[in-house]
């Protein structure tokens, strides 16, 4: 079961660039939403992580910063987010390996990897919305605006 | 199941019977390998139910991914002003793998349009949002990748790259309007 809405999304402090983490805390004040999935260079084009990619002027209206996260290493997703143009941060839930994500509710152990389990954090570190997507489904951003709107932090 | 945010409307680029009961969209990116491989199955389906089915394209372009993808359906946008998006449109499909500003300019020549208007709409906002705003009425009706068809506002789950998945669809769709 990933976290449902009501509750207190778990911190954190990964890998966001090779030298540098990123914690929740550090984004308090804005909504967030974290993007587990379960691994980079997807094969199809129009991947979830490119989809979102396009979709950040939308997320922007709202404020939210976009958060994707797996288990692959730091240097995995520096190669991954040149080589999509990615404009927001992949954390990597990389030691140990898939802490954060079992946090969320959000492991397969049989894989070894995150599940594709989305989530909108509130101003204040609530959890207002939970999706979880079958591995192999890219979820879509619809959702995720939908909370977004539901959350109210339209800015304009 | 995703549904259609955005009726049809006005401005919308449209093919086929714009009165028939069935209505297709397609949500596509002109660089996208997959919707160059859709577009004949498009484009026969058309030839064979095009008097039963009414075809919509809106603009899904993959930017960063695709760089030719945005300057792409700007062509066929401004092409549109000009009351030729469709030869562009096929155009740009057949010859997907050379896009570049200077070809897309060359069809713009081809196709002999008045090239100062033409050049004036590729910049002009009203191209530039109705590009946004087919991308943003994909993305809140769950469009997830290229190519997404919508039949009757309801997804089309069952394409699988082949004509046959979206002539059932569109056969079972008139069975059903029959039906009712």
């Amino acid at each position: 079961m990933i976290l449902s809405k009501g509750n207190t999304a778990p911190n954190f402090a990964l890998f966001a660039k090779t030298d540098q983490k990123l914690s929740l805390d550090d984004l308090k004040g804005l909504p967030v939403i974290l993007a587990f999935y379960p691994a980079d260079w997807s094969p199809v084009c129009g991947d979830q992580m490119s989809l979102y990619n396009e979709t950040l002027p939308l997320f922007n209206k709202f404020n939210a910063q976009l958060i994707g996260i797996s288990v692959d290493s730091k240097w995995c997703h520096k190669a991954f987010a040149e080589s999509r143009n990615l404009h927001f941060p992949l954390l990597s839930d990389f030691e140990p390996k898939g802490a954060i994500s079992k946090l969320y509710g959000a492991y397969n152990e049989a894989d070894g990897a995150s599940k594709r389990a989305l989530f909108v954090i509130d101003e204040q570190g609530i959890i207002q919305w939970s999706y979880l997507s079958p591995d192999n489904i890219n979820p879509g951003a619809d959702g995720i605006l939908d909370a977004l709107e539901k959350n109210g932090s339209l800015k304009y | 199941m995703s549904v259609l945010k955005l009726a049809i409307n006005s401005a919308d680029h449209h093919a086929g019977n714009v009165k028939a009961d069935i209505t297709l969209v397609e949500y596509g990116d002109f660089q996208c390998p997959y919707c160059r491989r859709a577009h004949p199955l498009v484009k026969r389906l058309l030839k064979e139910k095009g008097e039963v089915l009414h075809f919509v394209f809106r603009n899904f372009p993959l930017r960063e991914i695709h760089p030719h993808a945005y300057i792409s359906a700007v062509t066929a946008e401004a092409a549109g002003k000009q009351g030729k998006f469709w030869q562009m449109h096929d155009l740009i499909f057949e010859n997907q793998d050379k896009l570049s500003k200077t070809y897309l300019l060359s069809l713009a020549e081809l196709m002999r349009l008045d090239l100062t208007k033409f050049a004036k709409d590729s910049t002009s906002e009203e191209i530039r949002k109705k590009i946004e705003t087919d991308f943003e009425s994909g993305i809140r009706s769950g469009v997830n990748g290229t190519p997404t068809f919508f039949l009757n506002n309801y997804r089309i789950s069952t394409y699988d790259e082949t004509y046959e998945s979206l002539l059932d669809a569109v056969q079972l769709e008139s069975e059903m309007k029959l039906k009712s």
